[in-house]
């Protein structure tokens, strides 16, 4: 696609959000974002629909599911255009970004009618029941068990799902639990999709360091899920669960990345007021998240190129110890900028904001893949060093 | 802006990475270290002559190739991958920019295309090698005479300067600033620096009242308030774009070296806290790389003041990445990491000397931050 379809479609995002994103939807801006999710869970839904109306919801899905069937050079302008805008943080990303795509490549044609809608339209919330108190990095050890009843069809479930972002604020949750009595790791595992609103869900709030509760913990005692919502067949979970987290390719990263560069902005401008500028100490450090931020950009349009070489696999490969380590970085050269003044809370939004990403920041390098599982698939799949002596079964 | 390197792209990196395995391995560059020359004539003559390396950083008009910024890096990455021991940073990323900003048309005309042609090697005697500009002084005086010009002085360090055909003096002139080229005949002194890193050559150059003639004056009188910045820039990108190959050739080495070892019964590529530090080593490599690459095509777009400082911040990484790929190199060899025999020393010390060239880690950050605080924006 030509350079001036991009401009185009840059100018025309640039004119919505200037449009939209103003009067009631005024207080979202910048908000919302990882560490800050539950901020404004109601408005933030409104927000969603006011997308939706304007068809930003889901613009990377085909057309003929509703999307935009944008490239990802296109989206990835979106991105960085409602990132400068300073677009909230997305409740519908699980949905659009994880469940749409997951669907739209595996499920039944029941399941897209019936799902991809909400997600499209902003009236339906997805979260996602992956990780278990005792499997975490280790996703195989799965231990919620789901039971067929042979006479209605329905699976039964029940275990503790656990870090389920946004569950208490979502409508339903995917599921991936242990459907073959006896499996275990990456076998007999299966996918299900579960209403939350449902006597056997309980939802429990964790109360996370920076004092929000965005994560939940989500009981399953007897749940039910109707035999038309398994995707893919039962015993293949693994495969579906693993194929969600590929369509993950951190075209969002680019619009986050946005949000890192206002925080370093907002670094700079207290470095300036309060003096901190002068320090060449600090000054160095400063420079060296600038040095980080501007490699990021070049590394993230590396990772979402079409690039099938060695070095790029690698980069792929690399890059999301690369971001997590620079913003908990970012998180503690913002403390040491403010000094003595960061040790008082409240009274001050932008001390607010910053003291959020040093506390938050501080679970980009655990989620998503700890730094040290990132360093062992690292050096494992891109290094083809030898793998982790795996301890007994599961 | 695309950092996929297309077809063309792509064929000269794995031509030029094919190549120097196998005429810049270990043994070659060791003989040249063992020398004392720091400079492979052999290597040289098939790299600018047989091959036309030089020619691609030369523009259409002088008889080059006129290839960009990426291509130019991605030479240097593969020379730096190998240590190779030619003038190839001095002569397309220090002395062909640095004739395109300064030099007159006949200049240009009487020397591009003799680079192109792989028939000269070019050094550039810069006043201040240590500096982010290292044109911002020079020790070297010019006047004029009625024949043409004495020069006098003596440049400490001048990289490449025995291998050089011809050498690029920047002198003060009175008020102005003036280019001059000095080729082997022109009767200045010489003089060969036993160095740390024995991949590089440095030299000694002195003028003692040396009488040049007044074609020597490349610049035409045009060199005082020409743009000189880009062609720094050029050379900071080709030696940031050097540091990083040197530490995938260094890594590598460590991973090749890692998977042979054994002890207590298993490789030590096979430990944790091997296989981790290979790992942030690689992302950082990710990293510096990306940068190298973005900044190139940036570079290639022109240059502003951003520009300036993403080179600076490229080779900031570059710096800190292979004095880090190579002290690991050392560290996780053990023993035999302290040996002569073994090559992480090579990188070692190159990994030292190219971080003290124009500019350290420490510099390019000051001058980043100078971009952010006393010029303006931030990110």
């Amino acid at each position: 696609m030509s350079a001036d379809t991009l401009t185009q479609l840059r100018t025309e995002v640039r004119a919505w959000m200037a449009d939209h994103l103003r009067g009631r939807f005024e207080p979202l801006r910048y908000r919302g974002n990882a560490g800050d999710g539950d901020a404004f869970p109601e408005l933030r839904k409104e927000w969603e629909r006011e997308l939706a109306a304007g068809r930003w919801t889901c613009p990377g899905w085909p057309e003929e599911h509703g999307g935009r069937g944008l490239s990802v050079a296109e989206q990835v302008v979106f991105q960085e255009e409602y990132g400068i805008a300073g677009g909230p943080g997305r409740m519908g990303h699980i949905g659009e970004g994880l469940m749409g795509p997951t669907l739209i490549a595996f499920g039944t044609q029941e399941q897209k009618d019936r799902f991809l809608p909400g997600i499209r339209a902003g009236t339906e919330y997805w979260c996602q029941g992956y990780s278990e108190p005792s499997a975490g990095s280790d996703l195989g050890n799965i231990r919620t068990r789901a039971r067929q009843d042979p006479s209605t069809g329905d699976w039964h479930v029940s275990g503790q799902k656990v870090w389920t972002s946004l569950a208490h604020l979502s409508d339903w949750i995917f599921v991936l639990a242990r459907c073959e009595e006896g499996s275990v790791g990456r076998n007999g595992l299966v996918f299900l999709l579960m209403p939350l609103d449902q006597p056997g869900v309980e939802v429990q709030p964790i109360r996370q360091i920076g004092g929000g509760a965005e994560f939940n913990s989500v009981f399953l005692d007897d749940a039910v899920a109707k035999p038309e919502h398994v995707v893919g067949k039962p015993g293949e979970g693994w495969k579906i669960a693993m194929a969600l987290l590929g369509f993950e390719r951190g075209i969002s990263t680019l619009g986050q990345q946005m949000a890192f560069a206002q925080e370093l902005d907002l670094i700079c401008a207290i470095a300036r007021e309060n003096g901190a500028s002068r320090s060449p100490a600090m000054r160095q450090r400063i420079a060296k998240a600038w040095v980080g931020l501007r490699a990021m950009r070049y590394l993230a349009m590396r990772v979402l190129s079409e690039d099938t070489s060695e070095e790029a696999r690698r980069e792929r490969l690399g890059y999301k110890y690369h971001w997590s380590n620079w913003h908990r970085d970012l998180g503690k050269l913002a403390m040491d900028v403010m000094g003595t003044e960061a040790n008082l809370v409240g009274g001050d939004l932008r001390r607010e904001r910053l003291q959020q990403l040093f506390l938050f920041s501080r679970a980009d390098t655990i989620y998503g893949g700890t730094n040290e599982i990132q360093l062992n698939l690292i050096a494992e799949q891109g290094l083809g060093m030898p793998r982790e002596p795996r301890g007994g079964l599961g | 802006m695309d950092l996929v390197f297309n077809d063309e792209q792509r064929f000269i990196r794995e031509e030029a990475r094919r190549f120097l395995a196998d005429k810049s391995a270990s043994e070659r560059v060791r003989q040249t270290v063992n020398a004392g020359t720091g400079f492979d004539a052999g290597l040289w003559s098939a790299i600018a002559g047989e091959l036309g390396w030089c020619a691609m950083a030369v523009p259409e008009a002088h008889d080059g190739l006129g290839l960009g910024k990426t291509e130019l890096a991605i030479l240097m990455e593969a020379a730096g991958e190998r240590l190779a021991a030619v003038p190839l940073w001095s002569t397309i990323c220090a002395g062909v920019p640095l004739l395109l900003a300064v030099a007159s048309d006949e200049a240009r005309q009487h020397y591009l295309p003799r680079i192109a042609a792989g028939e000269i090697a070019v050094a550039v005697a810069w006043g201040n090698a240590g500096a982010v500009d290292p044109l911002s002084a020079t020790a070297v005086v010019a006047e004029a005479t009625e024949a043409g010009y004495r020069l006098g002085g003596r440049v400490a360090q001048v990289i490449d300067l025995e291998a050089a055909d011809v050498v690029l003096v920047p002198a003060r002139l009175g008020e102005d600033l003036a280019l001059f080229a000095l080729e082997r005949d022109a009767g200045h002194e010489v003089r060969r620096l036993e160095t740390l890193d024995g991949t590089r050559q440095i030299g000694e150059l002195t003028m003692r009242g040396l009488a040049v003639c007044a074609q020597s004056r490349l610049d035409g009188g045009a060199y005082t308030g020409r743009d000189v910045a880009g062609a720094v820039a050029t050379a900071q990108l080709g030696l940031a774009a050097e540091q990083v190959g040197a530490a995938r050739g260094v890594m590598d080495v460590t991973l090749a070296y890692v998977a042979e070892r054994v002890q207590f019964g298993r490789t030590i590529a096979s430990f944790q806290a091997v296989k981790h530090r290979c790992a942030r080593l690689e992302v950082d490599l990710a990293e510096a790389r990306a940068l190298v690459y973005g900044a190139a095509a940036t570079l290639e777009a022109g240059l502003g003041a951003e520009t300036a400082r993403e080179v600076s911040a490229a080779r900031a990484l570059a710096s800190d990445l292979l004095f880090r790929a190579s002290e690991e190199a050392i560290q996780l060899h053990g023993g035999v990491g302290f040996t002569w025999e073994y090559d992480p020393h090579l990188y070692f010390k190159r990994a030292q000397a190219a971080c003290s060239l124009l500019g350290s880690p420490e510099d390019h950050l000051a001058v980043i931050a100078a971009g952010m605080f006393e010029e303006g924006a931030a990110a």
